[in-house]
């Protein structure tokens, strides 16, 4: 069980470490809006509720 | 309504009830039914990490750049996706060690070092400082605030009034009361406060809803929504550039990566955070929730901070409101007077969860790992000798709760105005990442020493010590400002802002970059410098290799001498009471199968061992060892011998690793024997039935051959005829005799694969032929006509003549056998399918029952007939008959129904 959630869960922190830096949200540091919110706010929220969601699929498999 | 009284008789209210969740989990552990033993609790405890930072810093955080907030909640997240692997790990170790705090853990891994626990505690206690101090600036700037509703007065403008001082010192003194009535009540060995977890818990629920109750009053009460708001703000012209805020974030992309690392480091190294994930975790299971809960705490708890700070800068425009105050302030502004009770309220809890647990195990420190092992190295007290020590242990950590509260306050008095919320936060964060490399090198690399760990944490926190506290002093004017700006006397190199001349970054990653340097590199390098001692070696193989560990026993392996059961139970006695010892020695004799008192108990490794794991619990590894080494004596073991231990250990684990290999094979070779002896006993049980049937069968003819010989040799008068008559059947019978014997020896030619084959090429049409003309005499004598069909042209087949026509005969002599003389039919059929010929023999016959044609093929099995007991043959034919067309690669069956014949074909393929 082990085996399998480790890397899983190594993945997950590497895959936040990319969507929250360089040059990730250098593309969202635009203008613009999604439903009236700035898109760099918006994109960061929704990430990481997405990462948060796949831990907890991860974390209670 | 909201006077000075009704505020202050809330906060009173507030921390009754605080007050009262942590009686009653109290009396529910004791009472052995734990309310905090589920994964919620546990996660809602983790949240201690929200503190009045969160509460009032985030939005004046990012009233002035954004998102600048956002990566100390991010790390965090990113930090906690790790912690499957590393948390378990930490979880494991200070079980099994009884770990009690950061700085027991830190001394216990590099060999029990006292010296190194003690620094551990002085870095804690001076970079946690500011930290306590954030919080009381909160509680009582929030206060100051709200009792001058309904106007909107910053405290700083009210100057040094002796009210704005006192009301900072009144909350250090009442939080410390309150934590002391909290964290101090009993002694407990394994240091879990589960009155304390319970209380921390309720507090993380009531901040959360405080600032949700704020936010959605901003968002959707003063505005119409998240895009109603957010469409106001960048419609003005102050606030457009924070839309797209990171180019304006200082020192850009590396501010917002140092922020990052700095907080997933907090999150695992801020005393309090390890205090409640780590020792006063109930279940290592519990994690698997916490995992995801408490993130998803993080991420709720911000969802509504950049609204907030917008809307306070919508509302006041003209500044003159720190926007650290804005969550307080726009309620206020809005008249909103129970909801600005409740923000209060919120930011209360907020700030006292983080300064209970923050003292508490500050105080657990510096009463284990900083006074303790200086008190009982001072023969002069004799410590040693005392009965009972437990007071003494609860009277240093009350002394030391005030004591810290009492540094918070000064630091608030000293520097706490020069900076806002989160940059003093930051500076506690950047002293417990220098926690990071001893920890994290010495849960994953047995290489790290006590010297290195010693050197890291010196070099990182001194570095540390110039560049964030030392300006943060200056900067108060507690030091001269030419300090900073030309650097301590006029060296410009020096300058603690721009170190060796690294100028242009903010000051945290400026300061992270030279510390992590000197502290890693100090770490790494004197480790490899310098050889471990028997200790450190010992304690890092048990740290790192803990889950190869065999639980909390194994540390006994390493000891060896003397020791008598009284004096280890009156050492116990000393410092946890002498009840909880002999409650502690009753559970080992227990689980020895002994009766404590009753039985001789052995003084062995394994009893000092626990003994000393129990001592560890109340007063640290360092001390605990200090105090187990004075009653027991102790051989020393040589570093030689500690590598034997552990090579014997990996030994044992590579053993026991290939034994299981071993065993899997051994297993499987089982199963395979198993099934060939299986295979075995069925052939041997067929040899029995062969012999048996084939004794049986020679049997028969043999009795009818000697009982007409014997009639002809006793009765010599017996006419011609009837001689003639019996002479026929003795050879009728030894005919049979000998076929029945001719065919045995066939078959077991065949079986065992001795028989001659002699291949060619032949035409089976002519073949057929043969034995059909062969047969006719038979056939006639019983009156049964024969048709055969044979295509005009046939291809050849490669086969052994003699053999093919022997199956020939086989089938159509069995035909002729069981058709019923002078209606009998026999068709035989030859036909080409195409790949192989195909040959039938069909008869009119009975028929064979389905159940009986899976069998006739087998040795001796005779059917048809044997309702009249008389068997026709030996049973050996159709098996024989298989056997030659499936050497040739044919195949041999029957179909048939019961009443309408049977029909035995086989093929051949083609030649």
């Amino acid at each position: 069980m082990n085996d399998t959630k480790e890397p899983r869960f190594v993945a997950l922190c590497m895959l936040g470490l990319v969507l929250f830096n360089f040059p990730v949200l250098a593309l969202f540091n635009a203008g613009g809006t999604v439903l009236g919110v700035p898109v760099l706010y918006a994109y960061i929220f929704a990430a990481w509720a997405l990462l948060i969601a796949l831990m907890a699929l991860v974390a209670e498999r | 309504m909201l006077q000075g009284p009704v505020i202050i008789l809330s906060a009173f209210a507030y921390l009754g009830v605080l007050f009262a969740i942590a009686y009653y989990a109290d009396q529910r552990a004791d009472a052995g039914r734990p309310v905090i033993a589920n994964a919620y609790v546990y996660s809602l405890s983790l949240a201690v990490y929200a503190t009045a930072w969160t509460f009032y810093g985030s939005v004046g955080r990012a009233a002035s750049d954004g998102v600048g907030f956002l990566p100390i909640y991010i790390g965090p997240t990113l930090m906690i996706a790790l912690w499957w692997v590393v948390m378990r790990k930490i979880l494991r170790i200070s079980k099994q060690n009884r770990i009690t705090s950061l700085a027991d853990f830190i001394a216990s891994r590099y060999g029990k070092s006292a010296l190194l626990g003690g620094i551990v505690t002085v870095i804690a206690v001076i970079g946690i400082v500011p930290y306590i101090s954030l919080q009381l600036k909160a509680v009582s700037a929030s206060y100051l605030i709200l009792v001058q509703y309904p106007d909107i007065v910053m405290p700083q403008t009210l100057g040094e009034t002796p009210m704005r001082q006192d009301t900072a010192l009144w909350v250090a003194l009442i939080l410390a009361a309150f934590t002391i009535a909290f964290g101090t009540r009993h002694l407990d060995a394994a240091e879990h406060h589960q009155g304390m977890v319970a209380a921390i818990a309720f507090e993380s629920l009531v901040k959360l809803l405080a600032f949700l109750a704020v936010g959605i009053f901003v968002t959707f009460g003063l505005y119409h929504g998240f895009g109603d708001l957010f469409t106001r703000a960048a419609a003005d012209p102050r606030l457009r550039a924070m839309m797209t805020p990171l180019e304006g974030v200082a020192g850009g992309y590396a501010s917002w990566v140092w922020l990052t690392i700095l907080s997933m480091m907090a999150i695992m190294f801020l005393p309090r955070q390890f205090q409640v994930t780590v020792i006063e975790n109930l279940d290592e299971k519990h994690l698997n929730k916490a995992i995801w809960l408490f993130p998803l705490y993080m991420l709720a708890i911000n969802v509504f901070v950049l609204p907030i700070a917008f809307g306070g800068r919508l509302h006041f425009p003209e500044g003159g409101v720190d926007a650290d105050t804005f969550v307080l302030t726009l309620p206020m502004v809005e008249k909103q007077e129970a909801l600005a009770l409740l923000v209060f309220i919120g930011g209360l809890s907020a700030a006292t969860g983080m300064v209970i647990v923050e003292t508490i195990a500050l105080s657990t420190m510096v009463c284990n790992d900083l006074v303790m092992p200086v008190l009982l190295r001072m023969r002069s007290l004799a410590l040693n000798e005392r009965p009972d020590l437990t007071g003494l242990l609860l009277g240093i950590r009350r002394g030391a709760i005030v004591l810290i509260l009492l540094l918070g306050y000064l630091y608030f008095k000293l520097a706490g105005e020069a900076y806002a919320l989160v940059s003093i936060g930051l500076i506690s964060f950047a002293a417990v990442a220098q926690f990071a490399p001893v920890v994290l090198g010495g849960i994953f690399w047995k290489g790290g020493t006590r010297r290195g760990a010693l050197c890291g944490l010196v070099a990182g926190f001194v570095v540390w010590f110039y560049t964030l506290l030392l300006p943060a002093l200056a900067r108060s004017g507690w030091l001269p400002i030419g300090f900073l700006e030309q650097g301590p006397f006029g060296i410009a190199l020096l300058k603690p802002l721009a170190l060796f001349g690294l100028a242009g970054l903010d000051q945290i990653t400026h300061a992270m970059l030279w510390s992590m340097l000197a502290n890693i590199g100090a770490y790494v390098g004197v480790s490899l410098a310098a050889t471990p001692s028997v200790d450190e070696h010992r304690q890092a193989s048990l740290f790192v290799d803990v889950f190869r560990q065999g639980g909390e026993a194994s540390g006994a392996r390493f000891w060896r001498g003397t020791a008598s059961v009284p004096e280890l139970h009156s050492l116990l006695a000393r410092f946890l009471g002498a009840a909880a010892a002999d409650e502690a020695f009753t559970e080992y004799a227990l689980g020895k199968g002994l009766r404590w008192k009753g039985d001789p108990l052995e003084a062995d490794a394994e009893l000092v061992h626990y003994v000393e794991v129990k001592l560890a619990g109340a007063i640290g590894a360092a001390s605990a060892r200090v105090m187990v080494a004075a009653v027991v004596k102790e051989e020393a073991l040589s570093i030689e011998e500690v590598r034997t231990i552990l090579d014997e250990a990996s030994q044992v684990v590579v053993y026991s690793h290939r034994l299981e290999q071993k065993s899997r094979e051994l297993e499987a070779a089982t199963a395979e024997l198993r099934a060939a002896n299986e295979r075995l006993t069925e052939l041997d049980r067929l040899k029995d039935d062969f012999v048996s049937t084939v004794t049986h069968e020679l049997r028969t003819p043999l009795t009818s051959i000697r009982a007409f010989t014997q009639i002809l040799l006793e009765h010599p008068e017996v006419d011609a005829e009837q001689r003639s008559k019996f002479l026929g059947i003795i050879t009728k019978e030894t005919e049979r005799l000998t076929r029945l014997i001719n065919q045995v020896l066939d078959l077991s030619k065949i079986e065992s694969g001795k028989a001659e084959w002699r291949e060619s090429v032949l035409d089976l049409r002519e073949l057929i032929g043969d034995a059909v003309t062969g047969m006719s005499q038979v056939f006639e004598e019983r009156n049964i006509k024969v048709d055969v069909e044979v295509p005009a042209k046939v291809a050849p087949v490669r086969a052994d003549v003699d053999r093919i026509i022997q199956v020939m005969l086989n089938l159509l002599s069995n035909a002729a056998k069981f058709c019923e003389p002078g209606r009998g039919r026999v068709r035989v059929a030859l036909r080409d399918d195409g790949g192989a010929l195909r040959v039938e023999v069909r008869d009119n016959g009975p028929g064979i029952d389905p159940s009986d044609q899976g069998v006739i093929f087998d040795k001796f099995r005779q059917v048809g007939d044997t309702l009249t007991g008389k068997p026709h043959g030996s049973g050996l034919g159709l098996h024989i008959s298989r056997q030659i067309v499936e050497h040739f690669g044919g195949r041999m069956w029957v179909e048939s129904r019961v009443g309408e014949g049977a029909c035995f074909a086989f093929t051949l393929p083609h030649g």
